[in-house]
């Protein structure tokens, strides 16, 4: 376990979205090889019959009363936007120019 | 000298308008003007909104209106913390610039118990660190010797308690974020109960471990704006709905001096090998200190600790990867390359890779492989049973104990440079802080003596909800030190 590939750190970056370099490439996929061999200590535990622990809090859909509270107008949430339009966020194209 | 007091003696000179909370104000801002160039803990100081905070707490004191202890003392916030209309970068150059439009509920908190926000603290970018020299904004240096790092990722916010240019301030606790940092700067920070102190308004790193808490100069200090921030809030889901312990009267209790009836736990897994010698030694003292007190020690075996290390670096960066998924360049900060050719994914990739840090990076790959499919079993899914595991030991411990003791970090603080080419030299910083973020519990590191001449940390760690047990026996470890002061600036 826990040897890993150039080749699959490129694709870890492509899942993240992450345009990495060549040169990023190389390093990262030394230093995720080091880090990957330490952490897989946790599979030295026998823990078949063990539950998972997601949170330190035993809490479960917790809700509110559904009442109106005031919240951001549109300049607000859009005070941060790289770019906005007519009250909107503006997005790069979605689709590829042949679709 | 007002910048050296106490925020409890401060809070109670600004009662007794023995000074005002305006000169409170322009003293830390003043101090901050003649240190922090060389400091560099403030990524952004706030004076105009800190001068019209303090004046409204003057105002409303002169109209004699009922105000809490703390205020009129002065605050500093790490930048992870949504501040209105103040800029919140948590280190990174993605959200370089971004003003939110919103507090988080600890800054609304605080805000309302009239403590004056002075800036925000630089950290290791998004939180991740131990020294703040994964900032893209430049490192915080250490008061004690400006050549070392202040831990991280919350450095900032302790370099600036130990500078003076702050009494207090906020930082947050992952994997050890805020004791890592107070112990090698020789301050106090606490991290409460996971679910003590909310989340909302802070930008997301691991959300099932994440923990704002208190920096200060003495226990009682931090128990104080403990105080303020704790308690249940609706709007973060994972908040307990329980009336919060009484950390101040805890605090004011330990420092009587009087441990008798309280039973501290050695772990036997944390042994004394990886700590450097002089930490050991101090910690050492440091129990001796509290036997004489009164204060009982038994040796504690708590198996899965050894695999805290493993199991933080698989779950931590599988939050972290979905978490930062959020910054895309579409609702807030950096986007890069929108030429108008580009599709929207080629857009996003430019941008993170130009946003994000190296450290950032590894985690969110990190993470991205541990939740893929193939791998889910071997890396995430199990480390959350041993994260189960690791929790019940504990939860045994404290069936013969009241606390488990521990030195903060195994060792002081570091050279800038000494473990930033080799990430996991990094990642062992937080060996004895990371247990506890798993399992839930409250901890608390106390300054206890210098090795090597740099101060060093003793964490006293409580079951889930008893943050007052922590503050009562730190408190009382307070009391056997002589205070540190770091040389001058």
């Amino acid at each position: 376990m826990a040897a890993i590939s150039r080749e699959e750190v490129a694709h870890l970056a492509r899942l993240s979205r992450l345009a990495v370099t060549e040169e990023e490439l190389d390093r990262f996929a030394g230093q995720l090889e080091v880090i990957l061999q330490a952490v897989a200590r946790v599979g030295e535990v026998a823990a078949a019959d063990i539950p998972p622990t997601s949170h330190s809090v035993p809490l479960t859909n917790v809700f509110r009363d559904d009442v109106v509270r005031p919240g951001l107008g549109p300049d607000e949430a859009l005070s941060g936007a790289p770019d906005a339009a007519q009250s909107r966020f503006r997005v790069p194209r979605i689709l590829d120019e042949e679709e | 000298m007002v910048i050296e007091t106490t925020a409890v003696e401060l809070g109670r000179r600004l009662a007794a308008r023995e000074v005002s909370a305006v000169e409170v104000a322009r003293a830390f801002l003043d101090r901050i003007g003649a240190v922090d160039e060389r400091v560099h803990a403030f990524l952004h100081v706030d004076a105009e909104g800190a001068l019209a905070a303090a004046a409204a707490v003057d105002e409303a004191r002169a109209r004699g209106d009922r105000l809490g202890p703390l205020a009129g003392v002065p605050v500093a916030v790490k930048d992870v913390m949504a501040t209105r209309g103040v800029p919140t970068t948590c280190g990174s150059k993605i959200l370089e610039g971004w003003r939110p439009p919103y507090d988080a509920t600890v800054v609304e908190r605080m805000r309302a118990a009239g403590l004056v926000i002075l800036g925000k603290t630089n950290m290791d970018e998004f939180a991740m660190g131990s020294s703040t020299e994964y900032s893209a904004y430049g490192p915080t240096r250490n008061p004690w010797d400006l050549e070392r790092i202040p831990g991280g990722s919350g450095g900032g916010s302790a370099a600036a308690v130990a500078a003076y240019s702050a009494p207090l301030a906020i930082g947050t606790d992952t994997g050890g974020s805020i004791r890592q940092p107070g112990a090698v700067t020789g301050t106090v920070g606490a991290k409460p109960t996971y679910g003590g102190t909310s989340r909302y308004g802070l930008v997301a790193f691991s959300s099932s471990l994440d923990t704002p808490g208190p920096c200060a100069r003495t226990v009682e200090d931090a128990a104080q704006l403990h105080a303020v921030i704790a308690g249940h809030d609706p709007r973060d889901s994972t908040s307990i709905d329980a009336a919060p312990p009484d950390v101040v009267g805890a605090a004011r209790r330990g420092a009587e001096g009087d441990l008798s009836g309280v039973t501290l736990g050695l772990v036997k897994e944390f042994g004394g090998e990886g700590a450097e010698p002089g930490v050991v030694a101090a910690f050492r003292d440091g129990v001796e200190a509290l036997v004489k007190l009164g204060a009982e020690v038994v040796e504690v075996s708590c198996p899965h600790f050894e695999y805290a290390l493993p199991a933080y670096y698989l779950i931590a960066p599988s939050e972290c990867s979905s978490n930062l998924a959020r910054f895309d360049g579409v609702r807030y900060g950096l986007r890069v390359g929108d030429d108008g050719t580009r599709a929207l994914e080629e857009v996003m990739s430019l941008t993170r890779e130009a946003g994000f840090g190296p450290e950032v990076k590894r985690r969110i790959m990190l993470g991205t492989y541990a939740l893929s499919s193939g791998y889910y079993d071997a890396y995430y899914g199990q480390a959350q049973k041993v994260r189960t595991l690791l929790s019940r030991d504990f939860l045994r411990a404290f069936e013969r104990v009241d606390v488990l003791v521990s030195p903060t970090t195994p060792f002081v603080a570091f050279p800038f440079g000494s473990r930033t080419s080799d990430p996991y030299q990094m990642y062992l910083a937080d060996l004895y802080t990371i247990p506890t973020n798993l399992y839930g519990g409250p901890a608390i590191s106390v300054p206890c003596g210098l090795s090597e001449g740099l101060p060093v940390g003793f964490q006293v760690m409580a079951p889930t909800m008893a943050d007052d047990r922590m503050y009562r026996v730190a408190a009382a470890l307070e009391s056997t030190q002589a205070p540190l002061t770091p040389p001058a600036l």
